[in-house]
């Protein structure tokens, strides 16, 4: 035990980065302590999307299937959201209409206080200036054939960037990936599959901050990643949020996840918002049956969990 | 202390990669499960949690290798034996295992009752079909699985009732350890929380008599398991009771692991979630000194240099780490203090 | 993509069906260099078992030298007798109860076993008695056949003997004549065929111009079916709809009897290769489309998809840039089972006559055609002329899957081992 004697002194200064290449010492960096500012309200924020009465109605032949039935939701300016429900609740349906992937049956969804208008490609292009999304895989999220400066370069010329110079580019593209604690300079001339999915990840919100949408959609970004790097996915959206105002949409399973980072949080069954309101409310005081369910079947820590519930 | 239901001692596994390289996922683990209890192995995906399960089952196929080390279930030492003659006399009877997508194993055209009645001819029990099929009645009556679901087939059950028939096919010679590697985790938190209800009764039963449960989710770990294991690249680090581990786990490791664990209860939103940096090494060129000192706040020089042991603490714990246990919570104290 | 390559050529089926294929292409292009004879030409008549063939008129004028050959005379009987006729002899001479033993259809007892037929041969004989074996009329009379043909190789033999004792220009047996200085000798390795022409030379040609076929036959109908499988894929709807009702039509109706309809419509004097081939592309392109049209519904739904679009880029982009490079490489295998199903095709259809215009070029399916229709598999018994021309056929689908499979095999990691 002669190395354990050594190393008490060692261990109370704290790392010891002496011998460290740059590689470990950014990775050190990485291990962030996630602390979440609770102290803000939102109601009376203006509203950047706001739906009412929106349905999707999927038809294959003569049986119809109600993915999303008439939902009401009003997301305000810089709040972050979580949409929660398990597989079938209609989740990812509904994100596809709010990123207008897919056309609701009914309703109307206002963005910015005015009425969302797809109906043209121009106007498709418009609004996705507005809205971008991060996808639960990282791995198929990237198109394998183009390298990481071609996805982070079209970015920029999204953003209206297309004539400005290398150098300038460049520049851009080492920020937003130093905003994600990566280094541009050592990704340059890879392809995303030769990097973690975690590292994956980060690329998509480096490629976030290029466009600096107004409202961000993050479909499960955390659930194909280790638990231990969680904490910096998050991190990450909650900065992005802090720097830039983004509202953040974030659709998940996991309501600890949910209650953990959101402020408001929408409950999601069979296609309808059973519960919404602020998070410390609806998880500690659910009052539709579905919540309560959910809540009691979800494994604690510090409270028993009652497996009398399930038959 | 009660009859020694499992006992694993050193046991090293290999893969061998299509480069022809040697991957040692399993790396001299040794490990003891009382009868009556079970035991949970956490890490992140890649540490050797899944290959250790399929390694204990003694079914070497290749890429899989079996190395070196003793399995010996309750006083029978089934390591080094061909595959053969493992499915044959400890499949089902010794040990059951259970994979994560097991429920999607069964063959759709056939009835419930019918893989019974394979698994009882497999063993050259000899019981006519009658027989088998009133063992399983009661055995389904006894988990609370509804008679029905022994006479439709596999495809009209719901997944998490597919679940619990498959763990209750596999467990009806009442086998000594079960294995279940992630048995719930494909399923929503309802038909999980049914399907660890009934192992818990299994459990209790006797019906088997000693389990390993295999997730990546700690809180699902805590409330299912005795003793929590954490693995990180094809090693123990750190070994205790469920309550131990979460709430005081001593290995730099196991305690980012524990920091990460998000509950829907009051007062959960207020603490630090920590990530730990970087990735795993990799285990083709494993480093020569601890495992994890690349990704160590607490390294010191000498941690990349010399090999840490696993090392024997207080009542029954062990931990893989070259600071004392003392020194690791002072830490750990101050840290929580500033926070 | 060089590391795709690498792998392509270091897969082992790949190499060998790429190797074949190589050899064949080369001979193809190469051969007309040293062999400039319209492939076309009729250089006799009927069927030519392969072989060199000297001038008569040729070998006469040219110089002779005087060679002792010790087996020369025997060999001269030995290609008068074949070996199923001494066979026959030697089963007579059984059944007329002679001593056979030591006697053989080996060369070297030929001279016993030709001392033994004189000896016990009576035809008078044979005509009244039936011996078993020889009781019919015709086998009777093989046998007579057999006996003047010895005796007339014995007499030929003598005959020139005598003429050159006594002839100024004499043609003696120690006679012998260089072949490369007969004015005209022809080479054919595989004989001609029914109109006299050389196989082999044909063989060449018709490889060559089945090779075209299947390559455009191929290529229209990957482009065929890639377009439309790329549009019903990712369009989807409407499009969708009537993309795959035509489709549909097409795999209901079976396309070997649609072809054979659009071909007999377009009447032989139109059917030029190229007509051919086109047809045949017009016909096969339905499979491509569904399964490419399979792979892009899959591919629609990818994120990395969805994340093209949310950027703004336009239909034409996506498809060529985030979904094409992704079924690349099984367009790639698609288009070599197409050549390969396209060459086959133009020799089912040509073996029916449904082939080519016959006066132009060859095909493989026309060889096959024409030997069918001239009796080359029945009665002139002439192999040469078919047998060599499946073993092409053969040997190029064999390459072109070979190839396929191994590309499969470095594409689909499932495959790999």
């Amino acid at each position: 035990m002669k190395t354990e004697l050594n190393n008490e002194a060692a261990v109370k200064a704290g790392p010891n980065t002496e011998g460290m290449n740059q590689e470990q010492l950014r990775q050190l960096e990485e291990g962030v302590s996630l602390k979440i500012d609770r102290n803000k309200d939102f109601s009376n924020a203006p509203s950047v999307l706001r739906g009412e009465g929106v349905t999707r109605i999927f038809t294959t032949g003569k049986t119809r299937t109600v993915a999303v039935d008439h939902v009401n939701f009003n997301f305000h300016k810089g709040e972050l959201i979580s949409i929660v429900g398990e597989s079938g609740s209609g989740k990812t349906t509904l994100s596809k209409m709010l990123l207008g992937l897919l056309e609701p049956s009914d309703g109307t969804i206002y963005f910015n206080d005015q009425v969302r208008d797809i109906s043209t490609g121009a106007k498709k292009r418009a609004y996705w200036k507005g809205i971008q999304a991060i996808f639960q895989d990282p791995f198929s999220s990237y198109n394998i054939f183009h390298k990481i400066d071609s996805v982070l370069e079209d970015c920029i010329n999204l953003r209206g960037g297309k004539n400005l110079s290398k150098q300038e580019k460049y520049d851009m593209m080492t920020e937003a990936c130093s905003f994600v604690n990566l280094k541009f300079a050592e990704l340059t001339n890879k392809y995303p599959f030769e990097l973690s999915g975690g590292q994956m990840q980060r690329l998509m919100i480096a490629r976030i901050f290029l466009l600096k949408p107004e409202i961000l959609l993050a479909d499960e970004p955390t659930s194909m990643i280790d638990a231990c790097s969680r904490a910096t996915i998050l991190d990450m959206l909650l900065k992005l949020r802090d720097e830039t105002g983004m509202t953040v949409i974030f659709i998940t399973h996991d309501i600890g996840l949910a209650y953990y980072i959101s402020d408001a949080v929408y409950i999601m069954e069979h296609g309808k918002f059973v519960e919404q309101g602020p998070a410390e409310k609806v998880i500690l005081e659910p009052q539709a049956p579905y919540t309560k369910r959910l809540i009691s079947d979800v494994p604690k820590i510090h409270e028993p969990w009652d497996l009398s519930t399930v038959g | 202390m009660g009859k020694i239901m499992l006992e694993v001692n050193q046991l090293t596994t290999k893969y061998v990669t299509r480069a022809n390289e040697d991957v040692y996922a399993v790396d001299h683990v040794s490990l003891k499960i009382e009868e009556g209890k079970s035991l949970g192995i956490a890490g992140e995906s890649g540490c050797g949690k899944s290959t250790l399960a399929l390694s204990l089952i003694g079914y070497y196929f290749p890429p899989l290798h079996y190395m070196s080390g003793d399995i010996i279930i309750d006083g029978k030492n089934i390591s080094g034996l061909d595959p053969d003659t493992v499915r044959k006399s400890v499949l089902g009877t010794d040990v059951a295992y259970i994979p994560q997508a097991a429920m999607n194993a069964l063959n759709p055209t056939r009835k419930v009752y019918k893989f019974i009645e394979d698994v009882i001819h497999a063993h050259g029990l000899d019981m006519t079909n009658k027989d088998i099929y009133d063992m399983a009645h009661k055995r389904f009556e006894e988990v609370g699985l509804p008679e029905e679901a022994l006479l439709k087939h596999s495809v009209e059950l719901s997944g998490g009732m597919r679940q619990r028939v498959v763990i209750a096919i596999s467990t009806i010679l009442n086998p000594k350890v079960l294995i279940a590697d992630e048995p719930s985790s494909a399923l929503d938190v309802t038909s999980q929380k049914m399907v660890i209800k009934m192992m818990r009764e299994m459990m209790d039963k006797g019906m088997v008599k000693s389990m390993i449960f295999i997730t990546h989710e700690l809180p699902l770990l805590y409330n299912v398991t005795d003793d929590i294991m954490v693995m990180y690249a094809g090693q123990i680090v750190e070994k205790g009771t469920a309550k131990q581990m979460v709430f005081d786990p001593v290995h730099p490791y196991s305690r980012g692991l524990m920091r990460s664990i998000l509950v829907p209860e009051a007062g959960t939103r207020d603490v630090k979630l920590t990530a730990i940096p970087g990735t795993p090494p990799n285990l083709k060129h494993p480093p020569a000194g601890c495992r994890f000192a690349d990704r160590c706040k607490y390294a010191v020089p000498a941690c990349k240099v010399n090999a840490m042991p696993i090392m024997e603490f207080e009542d029954n714990r062990e931990y893989r780490c070259g600071h004392s246990v003392q020194h690791l919570r002072e830490v750990y104290e101050h840290e929580d203090r500033a926070e | 993509m060089k590391n795709t390559l690498k792998n392509v050529f270091h897969s082992p089926r790949f190499l060998v069906g790429f190797i074949i294929f190589m050899v064949i292409l080369l001979t193809v292009l190469i051969y007309p260099y040293f062999v400039t004879r319209d492939p076309l030409l009729s250089l006799g008549k009927g069927f030519l078992a392969p072989g060199t063939y000297l001038s008569v008129y040729d070998a006469n004028n040219a110089p002779t030298y005087r060679m002792e050959l010790p087996e020369a005379a025997i060999n001269r009987l030995e290609s008068a007798i074949p070996t199923e006729d001494r066979q026959v002899m030697l089963d007579f001479l059984k059944v007329k109860g002679a001593d056979v033993s030591g006697v053989s259809t080996a060369n070297d007892s030929l001279d016993d076993l030709l001392a033994l037929w004189k000896a016990n041969y009576d035809e008078a004989d044979v005509k009244a008695s039936k011996y078993q074996g020889f009781s019919t009329q015709a086998q009777r009379n093989k046998l007579r056949r057999l006996n003047t043909s010895i005796l007339a190789s014995e007499q030929a033999s003598a005959m020139s003997l005598s003429k050159g004792e006594g002839d100024a220009v004499a043609v003696s047996d120690t006679d012998y004549i260089k072949v490369n200085e007969v004015a005209n000798a022809v080479s054919l390795p595989l004989g001609t065929d029914n109109f006299g022409r050389d196989t082999l030379t044909e063989l060449v040609k018709a490889t060559g111009v089945s090779l075209i076929i299947g390559l455009i036959a191929g290529t229209v109908a990957t482009l065929l079916g890639l377009v439309v499988g790329l549009l019903a894929g990712y369009v989807g709807g409407i499009v969708d709809d009537i993309l795959m009702f035509i489709a549909n039509l097409f795999t209901v109706i079976p396309g070997f009897v649609l072809l054979i309809l659009i071909y007999y419509s377009v009447g032989q004097a139109a059917r030029g290769i190229t007509t051919c081939a086109l047809v045949i592309g017009f016909t096969s392109w339905v499979w491509t489309a569904r399964s490419v049209r399979s792979q892009v519904i899959s591919l629609r739904n990818r994120d990395h998809v969805n994340l093209s679009k949310l950027s703004g880029h336009s239909l034409f982009r996506i498809v060529l840039t985030d979904i094409l490079p992704y079924i690349a490489s099984y367009v790639v295998m698609a288009f070599i089972l197409q050549v390969s199903s396209g060459i086959l095709a133009e020799a089912q259809l040509s073996l029916l006559g449904l082939g080519p215009k016959t006066t132009d070029v060859p095909t493989l399916g026309l060889m096959m055609n024409w030997a069918k229709l001239f009796g080359a598999y029945t009665s002139s018994n002439a192999w040469w002329a078919y047998f060599p021309v499946i073993g092409v056929i053969a040997l190029i689908s064999f390459s072109l899957n070979l190839m396929n499979t191994g590309l499969d095999q470095v594409f689909n990691p499932a495959l790999r081992d």
